[in-house]
């Protein structure tokens, strides 16, 4: 199959921003060839196209809660958000702590056909903080990182041998930062509207505290430390300063982190609700200073699907996540329209420094893969759950009025979502 | 004045004239329970829920009391009697009470906002008779009507609420009710205790019991839940009650005509001494008296009888 992209804005920033065709030959971008040649000519008049977008922090549920995501909803909902591919995280059940279940993910994904899937593995055996997963293993059956997310590791020493350890596979730790004591079993942010809502709170120093201990222990190994959804001015601050000391860590923020505050819990709406919590807006400023002065690396979603059954209960009772997938791109391109980042920053903070990070090369040129994402910048739309392909709904940001959207989501030279 | 609420979830959404309306309908009321036969035929055919998901004595049968005085006929569940221990989500059991037709529902729920979920999916009233840590209403109105009998007014009064402020749904309800009302609040307890963003609901805050207690009109001591030690809240009961309790000597800095209050149940010799609890300041009791008659007062006001 030939294909021709004709007459789109190319933004793969620090390398094409101009207006040309991309051709596209078995799957990869081709040197041109006439039209003759093309099975198919996409018409991208007044859209962009970037490198496909790629996020990396998304929970797909399967194996084990099919009823919330499966791995194809789940795919369908990244590549109508755009994202040509995701890293799915293993708090699945059984947990992805071992090869099998990391071969599964893969062998669903690539029957689904939407975007791509790569798996992170555990930290430690079902998450449980006690012994070492054989990372080898999860490697070699594609495993791109490992993580124990949805749950700290508490023991320091685990996550230190963690590091170690990792580096014989060249694998990267992404972790999830939190002091559970710190944290007492809190529903939401600690501060006025906690106190006033009489919910417990969650402290910033139950966030902050565990990423000096994870950047000092990558530091202390010699590893390599991904941050996931930093949520606090204070976490901000410790990255920033472990960057300038040239320590290899890298950090994602989350679209519901520089959008919104604690405010959003208003009446015990629980799709306020996730961990780490909605902050202040003190804390909501910092993290758009941080991806603007580039200590925040990457926009992730931590799209966290839950069905009506974990989220129309108590507060204190309800799931903690949002879905984001579908939404992610246009917030983010809020930010643009809001003059806080450009447009080049935030095709790299979900683009370009995802690939990085991850050891992957998804720059426009000849002889890679085609993995692109056109978007309109000038679509405006409302926010609907029934448009969703995901297959839960919860989201704070449905019945928003939001600009920019992708419109064409393109994995190796297929359209696996077209927008019509 | 007409009364157009139609939830009592909390106190912050009421206003001056809406306590005022309510505490001047439960003083009517209070006459009822003075007669021989303590019973008015006001509500007779409509049906009260009291939906009780967290152990409660005082409230419940309060409730049920002023439910019976009005001729309404209360049925009670309580959790471990109810659904919901086999499963069934809060919102089914709601669904399902809705079915069968009541006028009123009061829940007691030991997660803060469950009345709030209650009354966005029940057609019928909701009385939230304690949310978690949120809002206690009926306790707050409560303890107004008690000191307003005796003061006359809430207004400039110095009310001090001395214990465990961020556990308790108690001293939220008050704040915001007697803020409303114009009387000035000082609040007291270890700093354990108290909540971050207090300063929001216009209170003083000091750590010296002393400094709160002093020249006081009203002393609302809270209760100390004595497993709260274990998340390090305070040390020994002793040093609590040394330092943060009201005994006699320490009430000689109050008002001479102080009133001592206290929600219940209380920890004698904990928060609040023997000699204090039933020293001739003490409307304690008086408080349950008046309870019952504040709970008329809401079932009167939300059933729209005319």
């Amino acid at each position: 199959m030939n294909k021709i992209i004709r007459g789109g804005r190319v933004l793969d920033p620090g390398n094409i921003d101009s207006i040309q065709d991309i051709y596209i030959k078995n799957g990869l971008i081709s040197e041109a060839f006439p039209d003759s040649e093309a099975n198919e000519i996409i018409d991208a008049k007044n859209l962009i196209i970037t490198p496909g977008l790629i996020d990396m922090h998304v929970h797909l549920r399967e194996p084990g809660h099919e009823y919330k995501e499966t791995i194809e909803t789940g795919c369908h909902s990244a590549a109508a958000g755009g994202f040509t591919a995701v890293c799915s995280m293993p708090n699945t059940n059984p947990v992805n702590d071992n090869p099998q279940t990391t071969r599964f993910i893969i062998k669903k994904a690539s029957e689904a056909g939407f975007s791509r899937v790569y798996p992170v593995g555990a930290i430690s055996n079902n998450l449980n903080g006690q012994k070492m997963c054989e990372y080898g293993d999860l490697k070699q059956a594609g495993a791109i990182a490992i993580s124990d997310d949805g749950m700290p590791v508490e023991n320091g020493m685990l996550m230190r041998r963690a590091f170690e350890y990792a580096k014989a596979f060249d694998l990267l730790v992404i972790s999830h930062c939190e002091d559970l004591n710190l944290a007492a079993n809190g529903s939401m942010n600690e501060g006025e509207t906690s106190t006033k809502l009489g919910l417990v709170g969650i402290p910033n120093i139950s966030e902050s505290l565990v990423v000096s201990r994870d950047i000092g222990l990558c530091e202390l190994a010699d590893g390599k430390l991904h941050i996931a959804h930093v949520s606090t001015e204070e976490s901000v601050n410790v990255i920033r300063d472990a960057k300038k000391r040239g320590i290899k860590v890298t950090c994602e923020t989350a679209p519901h982190y520089f959008t919104l505050t604690d405010k959003s819990v208003g009446d015990y709406d629980t799709h306020a609700k996730m961990n780490p919590p909605l902050r202040s807006e003190n804390d909501r400023l910092a993290i758009i200073t941080g991806l603007k002065d580039g200590t925040i690396d990457i926009i992730a979603t931590d799209h966290a699907p839950h069905s009506a059954l974990e989220k129309d209960v108590e507060f204190d009772k309800a799931a903690n996540g949002i879905i984001g997938l579908e939404t992610s791109l246009s917030l983010g391109l809020k930010l643009v329209i809001d003059k806080q980042i450009n447009l080049d920053d935030l095709i790299v903070k979900m683009s370009k420094s995802p690939a990085s990070i991850l050891g992957i090369d998804n720059s426009i040129k000849i002889g890679n893969n085609a993995d692109l994402t056109l978007i309109d910048l000038s679509r405006e739309f409302l926010v609907d759950s029934n448009e969703f392909k995901s297959k839960s709904k919860n989201s704070p940001f449905v019945g928003w009025k939001l600009k920019g959207q992708a419109v064409k989501t393109i994995v190796s030279g297929n359209v696996v979502f077209d927008r019509h | 004045m007409s009364f157009n609420k139609k939830h009592i979830l909390d106190i912050g959404s009421l206003s001056h004239e809406e306590i005022t309306h309510i505490l001047d309908t439960a003083d009517s009321m209070k006459e009822i329970s003075e007669r021989p036969v303590k019973k008015v035929p006001t509500l007779r055919g409509k049906t009260i829920i009291l939906f009780f998901h967290e152990p409660s004595t005082r409230t419940k049968v309060s409730f049920d009391i002023a439910a019976k005085r009005l001729s309404a006929d209360s049925i009670s569940i309580s959790s471990s009697g109810s659904s919901m221990v086999k499963g069934e989500t809060l919102i089914d059991t709601a669904k399902n009470l809705q079915a069968m037709r009541p006028d009123i529902v009061v829940m007691r729920h030991s997660s803060s906002g469950a009345s709030n979920i209650l009354s966005k999916v029940l057609d019928t009233s909701v009385i939230n008779a304690g949310d978690g840590m949120h809002a206690h209403p009926s306790q707050s109105l409560l303890d107004m009507m008690s000191i307003r009998e005796v003061k006359g007014d809430l207004k400039g009064l110095k009310v001090a609420i001395i214990g465990d402020i961020a556990h308790s749904r108690v001293a939220r309800s008050n704040m915001e009710g007697l803020k409303t009302m114009g009387a000035e609040v000082i609040i007291s307890g270890p700093p354990t205790m108290i909540p971050i963003g207090i300063e929001s609901y216009g209170v003083k805050v000091t750590y010296d019991v002393n400094e709160a207690v002093a020249g006081a009109d009203v002393i609302i001591m809270l209760r100390i839940q004595k497993e709260r030690q274990e998340n390090f809240l305070f040390s020994t009961e002793r040093e609590y009650s040394k330092t943060f309790g009201l005994n006699e000597d320490r009430l000689k800095l109050a008002d001479p005509n102080v009133l001592i209050m206290h929600p219940g149940p209380m920890n004698r010799g904990v928060e609040i001494s023997n000699e204090v609890a039933d020293g001739p300041y003490s409307v304690i009791l008086e408080q349950v008296t008046n309870g019952v008659a504040l709970r008329m007062a809401l079932f009167y006001l939300l059933a729209g009888v005319s």
